[in-house]
């Protein structure tokens, strides 16, 4: 028995070992989602935007009363939502891209994935409390 | 993963600075500063949310000089964003991959965004102008 066929132990075909890696997985729905919040972003960011510089120098009665008016509070949970949503998966491919060190790429992926979920509930909960109470 | 002494993206020392890959890469820049930038907004309903006091201590925070430059940086990354995304939702129909249409469209996302900027900040510095 030659070295050569003691170092071969995987005797499965090259793409049986490849199937289920990389891009064959979920590479799609991630580029989708991407795309489709940022159509949505382009919409609620305008939105959003001018929103603001309508309360430019408003007082606190009155920016919290146009955050209250129904459409506005729905359009504003609406924009946090898609914004960290779309922020994620951004985020995610830069890390992957970028982040060469196994252990630091899976810890910042898992950081930025708490962080946005406690942003986006934060934001809900403090539009809901402005909208809800008179 | 990168256990291998080949060279790694972003391969930056072997291109000559072009207009496309300033976009390119200004998109993923500025994308990177809006996540952050998207806890300004949080922070905003949060004051707003806990009350008078609470709100006007962040609309001091927002006017001081540090955040009036802050803003000025997180607007203009907005647009850039805004711009350019808009523009690579064009390309992901297909459209504009033709290299003149492709640098003619990097630097319509860099003059748009520049051009959005600075019509917002006049609205919003014009003295009595902006309502």
């Amino acid at each position: 028995m030659s070295a050569k066929d003691v170092v071969v132990k995987d005797r499965r075909n090259p793409l049986k070992v490849a199937r289920g890696l990389g891009s064959s997985q979920s590479g799609v729905g991630h580029w989708w989602t991407q795309r489709l919040t940022a159509v949505a972003l382009v919409l609620l960011g305008v939105w959003f935007v001018v929103t603001v510089l309508c309360l430019l120098h408003a007082d606190y009665a009155t920016a919290r009363a146009t955050v209250a008016k129904p459409w506005n509070a729905l359009l504003l949970i609406a924009f946090v939502l898609t914004m960290f949503w779309h922020a994620v998966l951004g985020l995610q491919v830069v890390i992957e891209d970028y982040v060469h060190v196994r252990w630091k790429e899976v810890v910042l992926l898992v950081a930025i994935k708490f962080l946005a979920v406690l942003g986006a509930l934060a934001s809900v909960l403090a539009v809901l409390r402005i909208a809800l109470t008179p | 993963m990168a256990d291998t002494q080949r060279p790694l993206s972003p391969h930056l020392q072997v291109y000559r600075w072009q207009v496309q890959m300033v976009s390119s890469i200004l998109h993923r820049a500025t994308g990177i500063a809006l996540a952050v930038g998207s806890l300004l907004v949080v922070c905003g309903l949060l004051h707003l949310a806990a009350g008078e006091e609470s709100f006007n201590y962040f609309k001091s925070l927002i006017g001081s000089p540090v955040g009036l430059v802050l803003l000025v940086g997180w607007s203009w990354a907005l647009f850039y964003h805004l711009c350019n995304g808009i523009r690579h939702l064009v390309q992901d129909v297909g459209l504009g991959y033709g290299i003149p249409q492709f640098v003619r469209s990097s630097w319509l996302s860099v003059a748009g965004s520049i051009v959005l900027t600075v019509l917002v900040w006049a609205y919003v510095l014009t003295p009595g102008g902006a309502a």
